[in-house]
């Protein structure tokens, strides 16, 4: 492999995002395990800028750094400080948890290998510059083809809601 | 020299000149505070270091560097250290996609004074303004709140935990409306690019703060939230939380979160400038003079979140989550719906639709929310309505 700047940058953002992620998995301070995770997902926005899909890594850094690891952090430091209960990561079902962890890698190696023997160069040295303007490009294609799976994302969410709703509601007997 | 490395070393001018300018402006802000406040409450303020007391801040900052970095012996080894870096490094990154002037022409290059901003060189060397602009801000601005939670969780200490759920809290759910609010001038500009922003408002041949003055009320409002400030600096409250989440914290560490919170109030006042006032335009177009105009626009957010912090109580917990969740949020909604159908039915007269809107929607929601705040939590006992329209024993019941 040549050296050039993109690949040096996207080895050291993969390394980071790689060894943050066995962080998270490795880790027994379950508050230091869900910091290493927001590393992670910075790494990932980093890997999404490589592509040159800069909305989609400041999305990433949005809503995955600034609002779901942020959230976890919360229940933890809650359940942790406020409750007095230790919570410790520990790895049962370690079968199990194998089991799923090969089918998930089994699944994304079979699309990569599906995709490389059609011919696709997925991994090229340099991604594509756009052409037209991204974000134009990313609105359309929620508007149209992909207006289900999106409203049908919010009512999923918009259930999820209800359902805190209901759970945290106080019982009047 | 390859264009590469002509354009990496004036990028790094760039950014040097801008963080100093940033990092200068933090001094500047704890003398113009200390001064402006004094004012406000009929003292003098500092007035012994140096002329008018402005070399009151370098002698605060050489105070709090002698101090003893203390480390209580029940915090977390691994964060305690390193939350204020992750209160700080955000608020730092946050000023590059922000432009503090326009096009500059040297010789056959030109680029916008802007730290991810545009750039042309010879041969067609161009490097565009970075798409996402806003959004990775405002993602920047987001992560300040990892600082907080974590300084408050290491610290071992129930005081700086309370200040860090708090803050927490406070931070997302201000996250919201600041982000909605933003929305109706940059569908106003059709980009994310901060520069587009500044040129569709020449363009439009009036300011933002005119068509969105709803937007421009509750991005001031969720940004004072956003960054802590009085009236809504709960996470701090020195009378219930002496400090909240940085009691334990002591010489840089404690100063590098006063850092943060002044260089956020700094992003969040250049954010207003750019996206309400125009940005660095102003009478004319001569470049070298629009850094100029931008920092006098800088400087009028700086003394007015000065002025609010001399002027308003502390709200309480029940009326900051009532602010924002139940009048901020929802007004941001409608004001975004209103712009968007505007611009979709009327784009000619757009801007005389959407100012003749804003106006008839503060008002209600003006009226509205004191009188519905008034009852459920009481915060404008001092507001119109509420003094007309509610007896006397409503008043004092409180």
């Amino acid at each position: 492999m040549e050296i050039t700047g993109y690949n040096v940058a996207f080895i050291a953002i993969a390394a980071m995002t790689v060894t943050s992620a066995i962080f998270v998995v490795t880790l027994p301070n379950i508050l230091r395990s869900a910091l290493f995770l927001m590393f992670t997902f910075i790494g990932v926005a980093g890997l999404y800028v490589l592509a040159n899909a800069e909305i989609l890594a400041a999305m990433q850094l949005l809503i995955y750094v600034g609002a779901i690891t942020v959230l976890i952090l919360f229940a933890i430091v809650l359940t942790q400080q406020l409750m007095g209960a230790r919570i410790t990561q520990t790895s049962r079902n370690i079968v199990l948890g194998g089991v799923a962890a090969i089918a998930v890698f089994a699944f994304i190696a079979t699309t990569f290998v599906s995709h490389f023997s059609k011919g696709s160069d997925m991994i090229a040295a340099q991604p594509a510059v756009p052409t037209s303007d991204p974000l134009l490009m990313i609105a359309k294609m929620l508007i149209q083809p992909y207006v289900l799976p999106f409203e049908l994302a919010s009512f999923i969410l918009l259930v999820a809601m209800v359902g805190a709703i209901v759970i945290a509601k106080e019982d009047k007997d | 020299m390859p264009e590469i490395v002509i354009f990496l070393l004036i990028k790094l001018v760039m950014t040097i000149v801008i963080f100093a300018l940033w990092m200068t402006m933090v001094p500047f802000m704890i003398w113009l505070e200390r001064k402006v406040i004094a004012d406000i409450q009929i003292r003098i303020g500092p007035n012994r270091v140096g002329p008018f007391g402005l070399l009151q801040p370098i002698a605060d900052a050489l105070k709090l560097i002698m101090k003893e970095d203390i480390t209580p012996a029940k915090a977390d080894k691994l964060i305690y250290p390193i939350a204020p870096a992750l209160l700080m490094v955000p608020a730092l990154l946050a000023i590059a996609v922000i432009p503090i002037g326009g096009m500059v022409t040297i010789g056959e290059r030109s680029f916008t004074l802007q730290i991810m901003g545009e750039y042309r060189g010879p041969n067609g060397f161009f490097v565009p303004e970075l798409d996402a602009g806003i959004l990775l801000s405002l993602a920047l601005s987001s992560l300040g709140v990892y600082g907080v939670v974590l300084a408050g969780w290491s610290s071992a200490n129930k005081y700086s935990l309370l200040g860090g759920m708090r803050s927490s809290a406070q931070m997302l759910s201000y996250e919201l409306p600041l982000g909605v609010a933003l929305v109706g001038p940059l569908l106003l500009a059709s980009s994310l690019r901060l520069n587009e922003v500044v040129n569709a408002q020449s363009n439009f041949g009036i300011w933002f703060i005119i068509p969105q003055f709803v937007g421009f009320i509750i991005f001031l409002m969720s940004g004072t939230a956003e960054v802590n400030r009085a009236p809504f600096d709960l996470p701090e409250a020195e009378q219930e939380l002496i400090g909240g989440y940085h009691t334990e914290y002591s010489s840089f560490r404690f100063a590098m979160f006063f850092m943060a919170e002044y260089l956020n109030m700094v992003t969040i006042s250049a954010l207003a400038v750019t996206f309400f006032l125009g940005g660095y335009r102003l009478f004319t177009d001569i470049v070298w003079l629009q850094p100029i105009w931008f920092a006098l626009k800088l400087m009028l957010f700086l003394y007015l979140f000065v002025w609010i912090r001399g002027t308003w109580p502390r709200v309480r917990y029940d009326q900051l989550m009532a602010l924002g969740w139940k009048v901020s949020l929802p007004l941001a909604l409608v004001n975004l719906a209103i712009t968007a159908i505007v611009l979709a039915y009327v784009p000619k007269r757009a801007v005389l639709v959407l100012t003749i809107t804003s106006i008839v929607l503060i008002t209600i929601a003006y009226y509205g929310s004191s009188y519905n705040i008034r009852r459920s939590t009481d915060m404008t006992a001092r507001s119109g309505y509420a003094r007309r329209h509610l007896p006397e024993s409503e008043e004092t019941r409180i």
